[in-house]
């Protein structure tokens, strides 16, 4: 009767472990800084990771499939690029178009988020009309982006210089609070809020969970694969292009080489919190635990004064670990 | 053993030396008769040594013991059977045997000495090798590489030691040629058939010269003849001494081959006997405790209209099928026969648009249809349950309700986009129910249910989509035969009910018990169609291989 107890809680704890070594890693710098445990540092670490639980659902949707995405950082650039270039205040000495009217604050939003929407679905299409592994499309659509990001970052007046001087409207989005809490981090809860619902309510959601849990089975079931995947990399090329512009805005500026590797950061959080490497399972709170221990780590450790390069060990040890305990749920017992 | 044998030897002389000194004749015919049985029973004891003991054998996964002190005792050079329903444990002990799994508690005495088997290596040292149920090749090397992988003989030069390739060809040529299997020892294993593949994993499993080969369902791929071929080889290994530990569903074919049969239920030993003490109702009676008199329930099904006419059927892959012409009533179970490579599936799985054809039409109530995706299959309410559940079936780790309501789910989006659930859930409770889904709840993701509930929650899938038409390929292979003929009853109900069914299957019995009219499938093209309840299985033999020349 002890020992099934005992088993029961094994199972609970390997069952909800990456939220329990969250609350560790808490505790554990809240012990050698008790000062940590403040709202500031709550709202400082929430608004690190807003826009990287925005990437990281993106690459969330792209994972399940059980695809991936390496071009995710390069969108983010490419987004971030086009809304700055277009957001800067009428008298900023270096403007990128000098004589572009004042736009309204949407239009060029939208337009960065349509340049990752383009990247997303030219991704879908190589990968379900002509069946190109994820993994070599997007390594190839990613340089692509890279390229087309510098021409137009190159362009005369600008020739490579920082997009500064950004519209005080535009940073607001990035910098403003309301009621106390930073823009930025109401509209990450929003996307993980309607994330968690198409994921858990919508067919849509469901389909996906059964293409990367067994594609011919979906197949069979009458789904349109093809379409969904097409649909999903769409999306996530959305989510990206949509992160690039809170970067500009949260940053005040961009370069074409915003978001770099910012992808590898979202591939890390989904997979330590609990995403499978070949697709089929994952949960939106699973993501945004995953992004928020590389927040704790990232901010933790500046906090009680460890040198910043130690991070990157940690970080380190955290996937490596934090994967293969989380796998154990799935491997047949022996 | 060895204690065990002395002990019966010291016995046995004991008795004699006191005949002897009880002063009377000194020949066994004085001895009183039963005496001189019990000297009979201990000679033959004696005789019949136990290569292989497995003693007292628990092993237990969470929630569920597997296997409840079993006990499986191997002759030298005999083919013992091991037979139960999925689930009963076979695999689970066959696995202890090769070191896959560790038992909890129990021995394994070989050759009468008891051995600690860690992993498969141990156990292929020790002599024990094993054909799994589940071929694992290696699709993209050939077919010598894959024979000797692991221990590729190897050429010196000095220091280094590289493979020897000529060494590894001559090697698999004689083995393929002595066991008379015709495969090339430097084909690519990608390019062989499934039997082929199966062929080359039985002959791998002998090339480690092992005492005793364990045969997990070897024949579950192969065709009639090629089954007579491992027949033969089986005969030839037992001559040179070779235990084999067969296990299979097919009765018929452990009658024909095994020496000796134990049956399985439920994790515990239900028993060994000789075969020729055992006939098919019996082993079935003692595998699921209970009599079947019949393997097959009943049919009240009563064929009515023309439902679905194919006509002319041609793939556009040249060597498979072509010019099938058929029509299905509603109410009618159609049955599709024929050897393995017939065929079959491919053109079953042409009518439900997701493999092309060339030439062909296909009528559904009279009127001409158009299937190109499984999508416009099932707006034409046609169904398919796929040959292989677990490849293009199950999706493994999504729990039981949404494996169910997959094919179906856009039934119950509400207007708002959101999934009416509670509507959902009792549509899936509802087939569960019917269906008689063993599960602990809607929660439990699929690959831990057993075969035949895994089958059935892929009935339940289509049942909910409504169809009229159902392909069944293959519906009960890997199911135990309780499952069996629960899923007959199935198919059986959905036949009164009005649907039109054509089921593929390989299984003669099957073929014969649940279908109204066969159709017999020879290399790709129709052989026949014959009335089902004035089917012989000879005919339907005969049918199979028409065209082979």
């Amino acid at each position: 009767m002890k020992n099934e107890n005992m088993k029961k809680i094994i199972e609970s704890i390997s069952q909800n472990f990456i939220y329990i070594f969250l609350l560790i890693l808490i505790v554990l710098i809240a012990f050698v800084n008790p000062r940590f445990l403040s709202l500031v540092t709550l709202r400082d670490i929430l608004l690190q990771s807003s826009t990287r639980v925005i990437i990281a659902i993106g690459m969330f949707c792209i994972l399940l499939t059980g695809g991936v995405d390496l071009g995710a950082g390069r969108v983010i650039g490419l987004a971030a690029v086009l809304s700055a270039s277009m957001l800067q205040t009428p008298d900023y000495a270096r403007r990128f178009f000098p004589d572009l009217p004042q736009l309204p604050l949407w239009l060029p939003i939208v337009i960065a988020i349509l340049a990752g929407i383009a990247v997303g679905l030219l991704n879908g299409i190589i990968i379900s009309k002509f069946s190109v592994p994820p993994f070599i499309a997007t390594l190839g659509t990613q340089v692509i982006a890279y390229g087309v990001t510098s021409i137009y970052f190159d362009l005369p007046p600008n020739n490579s210089q920082p997009i500064g001087g950004l519209r005080k409207d535009f940073t607001f989005i990035g910098s403003g609070s309301i009621g106390g809490v930073p823009i930025i981090v109401i509209i990450a809860i929003v996307i993980a809020v309607i994330a968690w619902i198409v994921f858990n309510k919508t067919s849509f959601g469901k389909y996906t969970y059964a293409i990367g849990g067994n594609r011919q089975a979906a197949e069979v079931s009458g789904i349109n694969v093809k379409l969904m995947l097409l649909l999903i990399y769409t999306i996530a090329g959305a989510c990206f292009g949509f992160a690039g512009v809170l970067e500009a805005a949260r940053t005040g500026g961009a370069t074409n080489n915003y978001g770099f590797m910012y992808e590898f950061d979202a591939i890390s959080a989904c997979f330590v919190g609990g995403v499978s490497t070949t697709g089929g399972v994952g949960t939106v709170p699973g993501v945004l635990a995953g992004v928020l221990i590389f927040g704790v780590i990232n901010y933790g450790l500046t906090f009680i004064g460890i040198n910043p390069y130690w991070q990157y060990i940690l970080k380190g040890i955290v996937i490596v670990v934090a994967v293969s305990i989380d796998i154990r749920k799935y491997l047949t017992r022996k | 053993m060895g204690t065990l044998q002395e002990d019966y030897e010291g016995k046995h002389k004991r008795r004699k030396v006191k005949h002897l000194n009880g002063g009377n004749a000194t020949c066994l015919a004085s001895v009183p008769l039963k005496k001189q049985n019990i000297i009979k029973k201990v000679n033959s004891i004696m005789m019949d040594e136990f290569i292989l003991e497995i003693n007292n054998i628990s092993k237990e996964f969470p929630g569920v013991k597997a296997l409840d002190d079993v006990t499986l005792k191997v002759k030298t050079g005999t083919i013992h059977a091991l037979v139960g329903e999925n689930g009963a444990g076979k695999s689970t002990l066959m696995k202890c045997l090769f070191g896959i799994y560790k038992p909890d508690s129990g021995q394994i005495v070989l050759n009468k000495k008891r051995v600690e088997i860690n992993n498969p290596s141990d156990a292929l040292k020790l002599g024990i090798s094993m054909i799994h149920q589940e071929l694992h090749p290696v699709p993209y090397r050939n077919v010598m590489e894959n024979i000797w992988l692991g221990r590729f003989p190897e050429k010196k030069y000095g220091p280094l030691s590289f493979v020897d390739h000529k060494k590894m060809y001559d090697d698999t040529r004689l083995l393929l040629k002595e066991l008379n299997i015709d495969i090339k020892p430097n084909e690519k294993v990608a390019n062989l058939s499934v039997s082929k593949v199966q062929l080359m994993e039985i002959a791998k499993a002998i090339s480690y010269d092992s005492k005793i080969i364990i045969m997990d369902e070897p024949t579950s791929s192969l065709t009639e003849n090629e089954v007579e071929h491992l027949f033969k080889i089986i005969k030839d290994l037992k001559k040179r001494g070779v235990s084999i530990i067969y296990i299979s569903h097919k009765m018929e074919e452990i009658l024909k081959i095994a020496d000796e049969v134990t049956i399985m239920r439920d994790g515990k030993l239900i028993g060994t006997w000789p075969a020729s003490e055992l006939n098919i109702d019996m082993i079935i009676s003692k595998m699921v405790g209970r009599d079947l008199t019949n393997r097959f329930p009943k049919r009240q099904n009563v064929p009515g209209k023309v439902k679905m006419r194919v006509e002319n059927l041609t793939s556009s892959i040249p060597n498979s099928f072509k010019n099938i012409s058929f029509e299905v009533r509603e109410g009618e179970i159609l049955g599709v026969g024929g050897l393995v490579g017939a065929q079959r599936t491919e053109m079953i799985e042409a009518i439900f648009g997701l493999r092309s054809v060339q030439a062909g039409e296909i009528f559904i109530n009279g009127e001409k249809v158009n299937i190109k995706s499984p999508i416009d299959a099932k707006k034409h309410k046609i169904a398919l349950l796929t040959e292989d559940r677990r490849l293009t079936g199950i999706i493994p780790l999504m729990p039981v309700l949404e494996n169910t309501s997959i094919a179906n789910i856009l039934k119950y989006v509400k207007p708002n986009f959101l999934l009416d659930s509670k509507k959902m859930r009792n549509d899936v409770a509802k087939a569960v129910d019917l269906l008689r889904i063993k599960t602990p709840s809607l929660n439990k993701v699929i690959k831990d249910l057993s075969g035949g509930n895994q089958q059935k929650v892929l009935f339940a899938r289509w049942l909910l989509t409504e169809p009229e038409i159902f392909l069944l390929d293959e519906p009960t292979r890997g199911i135990d035969v309780g499952a069996k003929y629960e899923i007959y009853t199935i198919i059986a109900d959905l036949a009164k009910q009005g649907k039109s069914i054509i089921m593929i299957s390989s299984e003669m019995p099957e073929l014969l018990g649940m279908s109204d009219r066969i159709m017999v499938m020879c290399e790709g093209r129709m052989s026949g169609i014959i009335d089902g309840s004035k089917a012989t299985e000879e005919e339907i033999m005969r049918l199979a291989t028409k065209f082979i020349a």
